[in-house]
């Protein structure tokens, strides 16, 4: 079978990464933690490796991978729409905008 | 697991075999380069620093050359300074280790005579090496060093978890591994502080953390475009924290047993953290004066560094690096993201060629002639 379009570290977490270069359609992930299998439908390119939101995000709210915080969203970001530095920035580097 | 290697007088074990030309500062380099040119099979190891540095910065130099000509990978070393004092002080400290050291310093001779002094010995000293016999040794008397770089989020989901595999089994037979890269630990240096042996260690390393994370907010400067770089952002990696998550998996379960100044060589058996720059270069040239053997790098879009006398082992599993940078990747896991193998067999992989590369195998990084030799510099010089 063909491999997984998407991984996604932890049940839980807010985004999933791409494995190989994804264009909008109807797409399987696997959670590499439990080995489930889902499905997200993706609303734009998603480049390999890089990470596509699996629910809607609100502004200004934490962004889980790994099942835990990675940063804070810029903007509300909805399901299947590419998440990147765009549209999310660290927690960490707080003097630096 | 027994392996081929070096055994040298200090009992360390090393996996090459060289013999190294080694200037105490920048305007050394000519001399030991000139010999490297006329006794072919000796290695020149030029860098930048070596003048009018003071107190802390100065030791570190100090730490580094020293270290670098104690490296069990060294069979032994010429050592050639401007004066006598500090190329005497390096020379004594290479020569603890029991393996042949010579000094000479330049001044009141000039580059001509001392080339010509230096290339004698080194001739006799390649020679000499060259009846050094590699021997049955263990695989856990081998001090590895790990550290990824061009990380992106393949690192995290492939090369990193394949390289704890190895750390892991490392440490279990009794081994030891450094790793590092403070300010790169940023959003999961809790989980590191977490598994730190005890109090006294955990302590010590909240302390070089903070400190590294204070020194770069201190500048003012916007991080956003340097960590995560921009070649983890276009790997698809958005955060600081994104990529410590990543950077992390790579060191595995074991304990933290101790955090270490740079460049100074561990004292416990077991995974050691090191107070580091995460610049590649920096960072295995700090590894091999800390006298670590053999570096394994996860890499997810290509980093291509090298070290003069550690071998440093690159792993990926992006598909696209491994396709359009073959020749700079030992170790394709690429297979893990299409879910073809699993993490133990990634691990076995890797473990088996670095074996290989123990028992002599050049890497990708030796070929191509990549002998990065990076001094950490903690300040401006006087």
């Amino acid at each position: 079978m063909e491999g997984p379009h998407f991984l996604v570290h932890n049940e839980g977490d807010h985004v999933a990464v791409a494995v190989q270069d994804v264009e909008p359609e109807t797409v399987r992930i696997v959670y590499m933690d439990s080995d489930r299998e889902a499905t997200v439908e993706v609303l734009e390119p998603v480049p390999l490796g890089h990470k596509v939101a699996l629910t809607d995000l609100s502004g200004g709210s934490d962004v889980i991978e790994y099942g835990v915080r990675i940063g804070r969203t810029r903007e509300a970001i909805g399901t299947g729409h590419h998440v990147h530095v765009h549209n999310i920035r660290s927690a960490r580097w707080e003097q630096s905008r | 697991m027994s392996l081929h290697a070096y055994r040298r007088q200090d009992g360390t074990v090393g996996i090459r075999n060289h013999v190294v030309m080694l200037p105490v500062d920048d305007i050394s380099n000519a001399v030991c380069e000139h010999v490297a040119q006329v006794i072919p099979g000796t290695l020149a190891l030029p860098h930048h620093f070596g003048r009018l540095q003071y107190g802390p910065d100065l030791d570190l130099t100090f730490r580094t050359l020293i270290g670098t000509g104690a490296n069990p990978n060294v069979a032994a070393a010429v050592v050639v300074g401007i004066e006598p004092t500090w190329t005497e002080k390096v020379a004594e400290g290479i020569a603890a280790t029991g393996k042949p050291v010579e000094a000479f310093s330049i001044e009141r001779h000039g580059d001509l005579a001392i080339t010509s002094a230096a290339a004698r010995v080194a001739q006799r000293m390649l020679q000499d090496a060259t009846e050094l016999h590699r021997e049955v040794v263990e695989r856990r008397e081998l001090l590895l060093s790990i550290k990824c770089g061009e990380s992106d989020t393949t690192t995290g989901l492939g090369s990193c978890p394949t390289v704890a595999e190895v750390v892991d089994r490392h440490v279990a037979e009794g081994g030891t591994v450094i790793f590092g890269e403070t300010s790169e630990l940023t959003g999961a240096e809790n989980l590191i502080a977490d598994r730190c042996v005890d109090d006294e260690v955990r302590r010590r390393f909240q302390s070089m953390y903070d400190g590294y994370i204070a020194e770069i907010e201190a500048s003012g400067a916007n991080l956003l475009g340097s960590q995560p770089t921009q070649g983890n952002i276009r790997g698809g990696l958005s955060t600081i924290e994104e990529k410590a998550l990543g950077n992390i998996a790579k060191t595995g379960t074991a304990p933290v047993v101790d955090a270490l100044e740079p460049a100074v060589p561990p004292r416990r058996p077991g995974l050691n953290f090191m107070d580091s720059s995460s610049a590649a270069g920096e960072f295995v040239t700090l590894m091999a004066a800390a006298g670590a053997v053999l570096h394994l790098f996860p890499t997810g879009q290509g980093n291509i560094v090298g070290n003069p006398i550690e071998p440093v082992v690159k792993v990926t599993a992006n598909p696209l690096t491994a396709r359009t940078m073959s020749e700079h990747i030992d170790v394709d896991v690429s297979d893990l993201l299409a879910r073809r193998c699993n993490l133990t067999q990634a691990g076995e992989r890797l473990m088996a060629y670095s074996d290989r590369v123990a028992e002599g195998r050049l890497t990708c990084a030796e070929a191509l002639g990549h002998r990065e030799y990076i001094f950490t510099k903690l300040y401006r010089s006087a």
